[in-house]
């Protein structure tokens, strides 16, 4: 099976800022994928790389299979959300499906139709007199009647109330779970992403600082409590990702494939914020947590 | 047909909640065999939640027997929860008390033994944790 999203070496340069680089990301097709990270780390960047309206600077990116962009037929394949689920203020909601019939191949008029009913809008009220929520449903409904393969929403649940954005997170996973069509979604809402993503990539300062199954994720990191030591003498098939001390305990993070053997430690599972904000310290404060600290108070 | 919830603040993983519900309605009987568990499409609809934890749910009560996918119609209870015998339930609280009052001798806190119990359970009971 075509990939979702493949990346390599990917950059985008504005002036002699990279707001993306080196980014290298092998998404596989089918999934929900969570795309999370800090204010300016380059996601709104890539996600409009992935759906051609950017140029990348370095490197190459490929969607489904194809170049971002290229033609109609690439751009009917994949469907965009722009932040704030923007719309035409002036345009009625039937004008809205008017157009989506006019500008998409695959056009699904009866799912729009429906799905307006449902959702209880009247097709004569103009875009700009809708409810937040009421405009986002609007926007996934245009960017899913056009039947795309896959689904690139940008922050779509930021703006939302939480009802709105567990309504809108229902119609969403409902989609997939009726058409089996992709989705990247960008979220600061980790605990949505939580419920709702099978695959993650934290974006940080430009880079990938994770990316993954979220259940492999899941289960190669743990949280290790124990007594007070030197992280540098984890065993080797360890990966150190944050560790933090008092005088008498050291807590790390750790990343795995095989058993904690050792029986000092007492190992818990960790959640998709705990790695999500691990990760984001990690890249913050360089790759190498707290060694210095340690020497210091010993 | 019974409906999932979740707790998103309980620590235990999406799809092995889901697993727990079935076995709750069974054990209450609530579910009897030839009875229909919704769709991923309806489950995902009121949770909001990824289809593949609801079919991953869903495959690991096959594997245990207790559901069965039909294509097209949909998936059906067909097995009982084996309810342990009460009165190995009776003879295992009555050991554990013994073992309760022993550590309490010993000079062990509630606390402690509390403590203990919990590890031991984890380390026993939970599937894939070191």
């Amino acid at each position: 099976m075509t990939s979702a999203l493949e990346a390599v070496s990917l950059g985008k340069r504005y002036g002699h800022h990279w707001a993306l680089r080196a980014c290298t990301l092998s998404i596989p097709a089918g999934r929900v994928v969570g795309l999370v990270g800090p204010n300016g780390a380059g996601k709104t960047t890539l996600l409009h790389l992935a759906v051609g309206l950017l140029e990348p600077s370095a490197g190459t990116i490929e969607v489904l299979g194809d170049r971002p962009g290229t033609g109609p037929a690439t751009l009917a394949r994949s469907g965009f959300l722009a932040q704030d689920s923007p719309g035409y203020a002036r345009l009625t909601v039937g004008q809205h499906l008017q157009m989506g019939a006019w500008l998409n191949p695959r056009w699904d008029g009866g799912f729009a139709t429906r799905r307006v009913a449902d959702l209880g809008l009247d097709l004569r009220q103009r875009a700009g007199t809708l409810s937040g929520g009421q405009r986002a449903q609007l926007a996934l409904t245009l960017a899913i009647a056009k039947r795309p393969e896959l689904l690139v929403l940008d922050e779509p649940v930021a703006s939302l109330d939480p009802l709105a954005r567990r309504e809108f997170l229902q119609t969403l996973m409902e989609v997939v779970a009726a058409h089996g069509v992709g989705v990247i979604l960008s979220s600061h809402l980790v605990a949505d992403l939580e419920r709702v993503c099978d695959y993650l990539v934290l974006l940080v300062a430009g880079r990938v600082a994770l990316a993954g199954d979220v259940e492999e994720l899941l289960a190669s990191h743990h949280r290790l409590v124990g007594p007070r030591r030197d992280p540098a003498a984890i065993p080797s098939d360890q990966v150190l990702i944050e560790s933090s001390h008092t005088e008498k305990q050291t807590t790390l993070l750790v990343r795995t494939d095989g058993p904690i053997l050792d029986p000092a430690w007492t190992a818990t599972p960790v959640t998709v914020e705990d790695l999500v904000l691990a990760y984001m310290r990690r890249a913050r404060d360089g790759e190498a947590p707290a060694a210095s600290g340690l020497a210091v108070v010993r | 047909m019974i409906e999932f919830h979740l707790d998103p603040s309980s620590g235990v993983a999406t799809y092995l909640q889901l697993v727990r519900q079935v076995h709750q309605a069974l054990q209450l009987g609530l579910l009897e065999p030839g009875d229909r568990l919704p769709t991923a499409q309806q489950v995902v609809a009121s949770l909001a939640i990824n289809p593949n934890t609801v079919l991953k749910a869903y495959r690991d009560l096959e594997r245990e027997g207790l559901v069965r996918a039909r294509p097209g119609l949909g998936t059906f209870i067909v097995g009982r929860v084996p309810r342990s015998d009460p009165s190995a339930q009776a003879r295992f609280r009555k050991s554990m008390a013994a073992w309760i009052q022993s550590a309490q001798a010993a000079g062990l806190s509630a606390e402690e033994i509390e403590a203990i119990y919990r590890t031991a359970v984890r380390d026993c009971l939970t599937e894939g944790a070191a």
